[in-house]
C-alpha cells in the first residue's frame, strides 16, 4: 500500500508551479515516501536546492528547506552538513543547475564523499527559462537555443559521478517510481555522497519542440529509451535523426544502482580530526 | 593573555575570528589572503571548529552561509578575483538576512592585476558589487592591531544585523607585521548560535523586530521553516505582492539606516582649527597622519578625518568637516572611489581634490603632503563658501 506522505507537504503553499504533464512530482513522490518508508523525523531533514523547476519542489516539503543560488546547492548544503552532521541533508537539483554552472561542486562533493543525497532530475532542457539547450540535451534535439537541433554531445552524468569518486551512484525513471523509491531509499541510508539522475520529462517545452508528445507518451517513451536499440530507433521518439553518430550518443541508459562502495564520509573524517585535536 | 609578538595582519585576522567564536571557514587560495586560510587550518581544529578548503570562492561563501544556517559562525577569506565571484552570494546572505563574515585583502587590479601589490580598488565592489539593491557594512582596518578588533567588531556586527559583514584591507595591512598582545586561545572551544528562545506557536521566520532585524533560528533545532533567495514575505516563502516586496527591501535598508550610530565610526585628528582635511581609511591613513603632522610643523593648518568604517559611508562626519575646512584631500590608492562620497557629503561647501595613486605602491607620506601643501599655499580664490569641483591632485 502506498503511504499517505502528505504529512511532508506544506499544503499551504499548493497549487504547485509545476506544469501539466511534468514528471517531477512524482520523483518528489518518491522521495517522500522514501522519508516516511525510513520515518524520518522532519525536524532532521535539510532539503536544499539551487535553480530550476526541479529546484522549487523544496518549498513544497515541511523540513527545513534552503533554497538557494543558481548551482550552488551542493556547496550551501556542505557547508550545512559539517555545522550539522546529524541532519540528513538532500540535495534537488536540475541537469542544468547540478550539470551545467554547478557542474565543479558536483564533482568535488563526490571527490568528498559527503554524505549528501543528491537527486538530479533529468529532463533534456532548461526548464524554468523556457526550453533552452541543456548539457543533456540529446544530439539533434530541438531547443529554444537549438533550433536546428543540438550539435553539442550530451553527457552521461552517472558515469562523471563514478569517475569524480562518488559512493553511491544510480539511475532511475519517473515512469517507474517504486524502483526510484527504492533507489532513493537505498542512497539516504548509504553513507557518503549518494548521487541519483532520474529521467524525468519536459512535455511543455523539449517535448513540443520535439514533438514527443504530452507528459503521459513522454513518460512510455522512457521506458522504450531503455529498451532495444532497435526498437528506439524505430519510434524515433529520442533519436531525432538515423544517422551513426546520433545513435552512438544516443544509447539507451543503464538503470538501476550502477554503483555503491564504502568510503570514509568527509563529514565524519572532518569531525574526528576535529576530536583529536581539541585543547579541552 | 599571550606575550607581544609580531603578528601578521593576516594572522590577526584568523586569531580574531576564533576568539570571536567563528567556529567555521571555507575558502579557497589566493594572494594576499592565503594565510588566512592557513591560520584557520591549524586553529580551528583545536578549538572544536571545522576548516574546509572549496572547490571556488563561490562555493566557499556558500558553504559558509551554509553552516551559518547551521549555528555556526562563519567566515571566508579572499582577494579581488575571488571578491568578484563572491557578489552572487553576498546578495544571497544580504536577502536571506544570513550573517557571515567576508575578508577581502585587496590588491591591484582589474583582472589578475598585480597579486601582490596593494591596492583600495574594492572600495566599491564591497558596496555595489551584487546586483539589486542591498545596504552593506564595510570595516576598513589600518593597522595589525585593529585588523583584530574589527575583525571581532564584524562578527558582532554581522549577527547583530543578520548580515554579511566585509572586512576590506590592503595587501600591505594583511602582511604588514607589528607587535601586539594575542589573547590566549586557552579554554577556547566549541561555540553555536544560541537559538530564540520561546518563540510564539505562530511563529514567522522574517517577522522582524521593532529594530528591524528578526531573530535567526538555526536549521535542526526543531523549528521547520523555509530560506529563499527569492523575495520572500514574513513566513519566507516568495511573494510578488508589491506592498510586500517594497517592504522587505525597505526593512533591509533601514535596519542598517536607523542605526547607523552604532556602526558608523570615524577618527579625528588635529581638525580643530584646520583649514585643509585629509580624508584617508586604510593604510593610508597612517600614511596621512604623518603627512598632517609634517604639515603641522611646517605651520600648515592640517587635519585628518580616517573612518574604520567605509560603509555605510560616514556622511555626517564629512559634513561637519566640509563645514570648518576650506579643502579636502581624499588620498586613496585608486583612481578615485572614496572621492566621490566625500564630494557628495560635502556638498560643495569645500573644495574635494582627489591624491590618489596606482602603481603598486603604498602611498607614501610625502605624495599626500605635497597635495595638502599644493592647497594651503594657494588657497581657493572663490573662497570656501562656494566649493570646488573634484580634481586630481596629484
Amino acid at each position: 500500500m502506498i503511504p499517505d506522505v502528505r504529512t511532508y507537504l506544506r499544503p499551504a503553499r499548493m497549487p504547485h508551479i509545476l506544469c501539466p504533464g511534468c514528471g517531477h512530482g512524482i520523483v518528489l513522490g518518491a522521495l517522500l515516501r522514501a522519508f516516511h518508508r525510513l520515518r524520518l523525523n522532519p525536524d532532521q531533514i535539510a532539503l536544499v536546492a539551487g535553480i530550476g523547476c526541479s529546484s522549487r519542489l523544496v518549498g513544497y516539503v515541511d523540513v527545513c528547506t534552503l533554497h538557494t543560488t543558481h548551482g550552488r546547492a551542493l556547496a550551501f548544503a556542505t557547508g550545512l552538513k559539517l555545522a550539522r552532521p546529524e541532519l540528513t541533508v538532500v540535495v534537488l537539483t536540475g541537469d542544468g543547475d547540478g550539470l551545467g554552472i554547478g557542474g565543479n561542486h558536483l564533482i568535488h562533493a563526490a571527490r568528498r564523499n559527503i554524505d549528501l543525497t543528491c537527486i538530479l532530475f533529468n529532463n533534456a532542457v532548461y526548464g524554468m527559462t523556457g526550453g533552452q539547450l541543456a548539457p543533456t540535451t540529446p544530439q539533434e534535439g530541438v531547443a529554444s537555443t537549438a533550433p536546428y537541433g543540438n550539435i553539442e554531445p550530451p553527457f552521461d552524468s552517472c558515469k562523471l559521478m563514478m569517475g569524480a569518486g562518488a559512493t553511491f551512484v544510480a539511475r532511475g525513471l519517473a515512469y517507474e517510481p517504486l524502483a526510484l523509491e527504492e533507489m532513493i531509499a537505498r542512497g539516504l541510508v548509504h553513507r557518503g555522497f549518494s548521487f541519483i539522475e532520474v529521467i524525468t520529462d519536459c512535455p511543455e517545452y523539449y517535448g513540443r519542440y520535439n514533438q514527443l508528445g504530452k507528459g503521459p507518451e513522454m513518460l512510455m517513451s522512457q521506458k522504450r529509451r531503455t529498451m532495444d536499440i532497435m526498437e528506439i530507433l524505430a519510434t524515433k521518439r529520442f533519436v531525432v535523426r538515423d544517422r551513426p553518430e546520433v545513435r552512438a550518443w544516443n544509447l539507451p541508459y543503464r538503470l538501476g544502482i550502477l554503483h555503491e562502495e564504502e568510503r570514509p564520509e568527509f563529514s565524519q573524517v572532518c569531525w574526528q580530526m576535529v576530536a583529536g585535536r581539541e585543547m579541552v | 593573555m599571550g606575550r607581544v609578538r609580531l603578528v601578521r595582519g593576516n594572522v590577526a585576522c584568523a586569531r580574531a575570528a576564533i576568539a570571536a567564536g567563528c567556529r567555521f571557514y571555507a575558502g579557497y587560495p589566493i594572494t594576499p589572503s592565503s594565510e588566512i586560510a592557513e591560520e584557520m587550518a591549524a586553529l580551528l581544529p583545536k578549538v572544536g571548529g571545522v576548516f574546509v578548503q572549496m572547490e571556488d570562492e563561490i562555493a566557499s561563501l556558500a558553504a559558509c552561509i551554509g553552516a551559518s544556517i547551521g549555528g555556526l559562525l562563519a567566515m571566508t577569506a579572499t582577494s579581488g578575483p575571488g571578491f568578484s565571484l563572491m557578489q552572487e552570494h553576498l546578495g544571497f546572505a544580504a536577502l536571506a538576512e544570513i550573517p557571515c563574515v567576508v575578508v577581502d585583502v585587496m590588491r591591484l587590479g582589474p583582472s589578475t592585476g598585480l597579486p601582490t601589490a596593494p591596492s583600495q580598488g574594492d572600495v566599491y565592489q564591497a558596496r555595489w558589487g551584487t546586483h539589486g539593491d542591498r545596504p552593506s557594512i564595510v570595516l576598513a582596518p589600518a593597522s595589525v592591531r585593529e585588523v583584530y578588533d574589527l575583525t571581532i567588531r564584524a562578527f558582532q556586527l554581522s549577527e547583530r544585523f543578520r548580515t554579511p559583514v566585509i572586512l576590506l584591507y590592503d595587501e600591505v595591512v594583511g602582511h604588514m607585521m607589528e607587535p601586539m598582545e594575542l589573547p590566549s586561545l586557552e579554554g577556547m572551544g566549541p561555540v553555536r548560535r544560541a537559538n530564540p528562545v520561546d518563540l510564539p506557536k505562530d511563529y514567522l521566520p522574517y517577522a522582524a523586530d521593532e529594530d528591524g532585524v528578526p531573530p535567526l533560528v538555526s536549521f535542526g533545532s526543531g523549528v521547520r521553516y523555509h530560506i529563499t533567495g527569492l523575495i520572500h514575505d514574513e513566513s519566507g516563502f516568495p511573494t510578488q505582492d508589491p506592498a510586500k516586496v517594497s517592504s522587505l527591501l525597505r526593512r533591509l535598508h533601514e535596519k542598517i539606516s536607523r542605526n547607523l550610530h552604532e556602526i558608523v565610526s570615524v577618527e579625528p585628528f588635529l581638525l580643530e582649527d584646520a583649514e585643509v582635511a585629509v580624508f584617508a581609511y586604510g593604510i593610508v591613513a597612517r600614511a596621512a597622519r604623518e603627512a598632517v603632522q609634517e604639515a603641522r610643523a611646517r605651520g600648515m593648518r592640517v587635519g585628518l578625518l580616517r573612518s574604520s568604517v567605509l560603509w555605510p559611508f560616514p556622511e555626517d562626519a564629512v559634513r561637519e568637516v566640509a563645514r570648518t575646512v576650506r579643502a579636502i584631500v581624499v588620498a586613496e590608492m585608486n583612481l578615485g572611489q572614496m572621492v566621490y562620497e566625500v564630494e557628495r557629503a560635502a556638498g560643495g561647501r569645500a573644495e574635494v581634490v582627489g591624491c590618489f595613486q596606482v602603481d603598486g605602491r603604498p602611498i607614501s607620506p610625502e605624495t599626500i603632503l605635497d597635495a595638502v601643501s599644493t592647497l594651503c599655499a594657494h588657497p581657493s580664490p572663490s573662497g570656501k563658501s562656494k566649493g570646488g569641483r573634484l580634481k586630481e591632485g596629484n
